[in-house]
């Protein structure tokens, strides 16, 4: 082969790289930028966002479902049966597994089976920030909320990896046709191929409004087991139940400082 | 270079048109997951990684292990590795593209996965991954280009090259670190979080990468008139069983650290892995199978008289390759998720799409390193021929 034909060979293939490489840019810019938190005269404002789950007052009825169905219809979360593909933002764990270094082999066997809420712990330290390679999920400095922007996730599910909790969800299909309850119009669904997760009501914050799950729980038969507020505040009503009662979080050994916290 | 590649015989373009039909079939597979999701695959939400990461890991290792002929060549001096050399950085080169794609089919979203580059991130163990996988990629392109272009034409390579080579070899090293962080430094997988797992995994790469060299060379020496040396084959045998006995060893500090104190978490993943935990032990056939054959093949490679025998060897080093497939491509990262942080056992198995998927990889994989040794044995003959 003489000298010519071979510069055109090379020139040949990196021009087939470059097309390709920048293919590839145009797709990825189309992504939005992970934005910041809209600020407006109704929005409800915190340093630091955390939970208090009353597990007593929740077991006083087993059987409520209603943070669950009002965090699940209002973010367009699919309803898949296989427990494989499932996508779950607040669901109930047995006690067993949601403390595993809490229950020992005298702990009742129905103690075990006990269901208790579990949801994204919004860790002061989160491991899925910490390993995201493109920072579509991120800790928002101003309030602790580890927020997610589906349309930059590449779908790599390093974070599910991470997450000690088993708090993310990744959708192996297309969650559009698994949302049998119809679509709330004012938060957008998600592709096949993103990992999702609680966000803390994020988008119902900037409007003044507190985490659908707590307003449904407050509405429903179990009143209060869930309570939300800045736990920088000393006055709010968790920071206050905090120094009161005996509470725990998940795993705490692992260092991750859930803003989750059980009243037990 | 590449018009060597244009001209070959009937095994060759039989082989050419196999792997070209298996890749075919791969990428079929690929385009049915595409439009239907992750969902083909065996993964779930208790365990999200699974065979393409798995291979990924192995393959690195193949990749990362071109350094155990370059390091003695140039570092040492050790001349019979003059002919191997070549051989080494393109099993580097076919396997560093199979690493990619194997990470690429594994993403949800394919066509963002330039987003690992347009913001970067510092903090995650993956960017540095792409980085140093795609860094290790060039230099191999570039170093083997150089040196096999100067010696087609009867010319010392150029000097500059030299500070090229040297920084591959700890370039090398850090290819298989980086991967091993990946798993190592999440507080979540027990299994996985140990200060031994990046040293293991240059052990079992040390063992496996070689073992496939030596298959590749006697593969070229039956069927080309290129030999790569006997001498040099003997020395690689010989760091196969170093890099076998290390890994052995280094299994079995792990093993103590967890057994001897029982540390329930981290035990209770390596009952999973060899004996099944409540009944679910989709792994443990194959990882027995793992173990017979690494000591088997330390059997022999101890005895130099049963290591000198080619036929022997060829057999051992393929025990060697499957056994290390066996500990990274399968039991290494599924294991990492069962049981799951929650105590969950679900069990994962990949499904047809995903095996053809990395079926097609694979074959890949063995097309550009096909393609890249006829250039080189061509050339060697052209040369040796005068």
């Amino acid at each position: 082969m003489d000298e010519s034909k071979r510069g055109f060979l090379k020139i040949a293939g990196c021009s087939v790289l470059g097309v390709l490489g920048a293919a590839g840019m145009r797709t990825a810019t189309d992504v939005g930028p992970g934005g910041k938190a809209v600020e407006s005269s109704t929005t409800l404002s915190g340093k630091k966002w955390g939970m208090v789950v009353d597990s007593q007052r929740c077991l006083e009825n087993e059987g409520c479902t209603a943070c669950i169905e009002a965090c699940h219809s209002t973010h367009n979360v699919p309803n898949i049966a296989d427990p494989k593909e499932e996508v779950k933002w607040v669901w109930k764990e047995s006690y067993e597994h949601t403390f595993p270094t809490q229950s020992h082999e005298y702990t009742k066997a129905s103690l075990k089976e006990k269901p208790v809420l579990v949801l994204c712990n919004h860790c002061e330290d989160p491991p899925c920030v910490r390993v995201c390679p493109t920072q579509a999920t991120w800790k928002r400095e101003e309030d602790g909320l580890v927020m997610m922007d589906q349309h930059r996730c590449i779908g790599c599910r390093y974070c599910m990896v991470a997450c000690p909790y088993g708090s993310r969800s990744f959708n192996w299909q297309d969650p559009r046709n698994a949302l049998q309850g119809g679509i709330n119009p004012e938060y957008p669904t998600r592709t096949k191929g993103v990992v999702e997760k609680c966000n803390f009501c994020a988008e119902r914050l900037a409007k003044g409004q507190e985490p659908a799950c707590v307003e449904a729980c407050r509405k429903s038969a179990g009143a209060g087991a869930l309570l939300f507020g800045d736990l920088e505040d000393p006055e709010s009503e968790v920071s206050k139940l905090l120094s009161e009662k005996f509470s725990i979080q998940r795993k705490p050994g692992l260092g991750t400082k859930p803003q989750v916290y059980y009243l037990v | 270079m590449l018009e060597k590649a244009l001209r070959g015989g009937r095994y060759y373009w039989t082989l050419i048109g196999f792997l070209s039909l298996a890749m075919f079939v791969g990428l079929l597979a690929y385009l049915f997951q595409m439009r239907e999701g992750l969902t083909v695959t065996g993964l779930s939400r208790d365990v999200p990684w699974g065979f393409y990461i798995a291979q990924f890991t192995f393959l690195v290792g193949v990749a990362a292990s071109a350094v155990m002929v370059v390091l003695p060549y140039y570092l040492h001096n050790h001349k019979s590795f003059g002919r191997l050399t070549v051989l080494g950085e393109f099993l580097a080169i076919a396997a560093c593209g199979m690493c990619m794609l194997f990470v690429f089919v594994d993403m949800g979203q394919p066509t963002r996965v330039l987003n690992v580059m347009l913001h970067p991130t510092f903090n995650s163990l993956m960017f540095w991954d792409f980085l140093v996988l795609s860094g290790y990629l060039l230099l191999n392109v570039v170093i083997s280009q150089v040196t096999f272009g100067a010696e087609r034409k009867g010319v010392p390579p150029p000097r500059w090259i030299k500070p090229v080579i040297v920084l591959s070899i700890p370039w090398a090293v850090s290819i298989h670190t980086v991967t091993a962080f990946l798993y190592s430094g999440l507080e979540a997988r027990a299994f996985w979080m140990t200060a031994i797992l990046a040293p293991r995994f240059l052990a079992s790469a040390f063992a496996s990468g070689p073992s496939l060299l030596i298959i590749l060379c006697l593969i070229v020496r039956r069927f080309t008139n290129f030999d790569p040396g006997r001498e040099a084959i003997r020395t690689l045998s010989q760091i196969v069983t170093y890099a076998l006995l290390i890994n052995v060893f280094f299994v079995s500090v792990e093993l103590f650290t967890g057994l001897y104190r029982r540390i329930h978490e981290h035990v209770e993943h390596f009952e999973y892995l060899f004996f099944g935990l409540e009944g679910k032990q989709a792994l443990v056939p194959w990882m027995w199978t793992s173990q017979l054959f690494v000591l088997a093949a330390l059997i022999v490679l101890l005895i130099p008289k049963l290591r000198k025998n080619d036929t022997i060897l060829f057999v051992t080093c393929f025990a060697v390759v499957i056994a290390i497939w066996i500990e990274k491509g399968l039991g290494m990262v599924i294991t990492g998720f069962i049981p799951s942080p929650l105590g969950r056992l679900t069990e994962y198995a990949p499904t047809p799409p995903e095996l053809l998927i990395s079926l097609g990889i694979y074959a890949f994989g063995a097309l550009v390193l096909t393609v890249l040794y006829k250039i080189a044995t061509s050339i060697r003959e052209e040369i040796e021929l005068g």
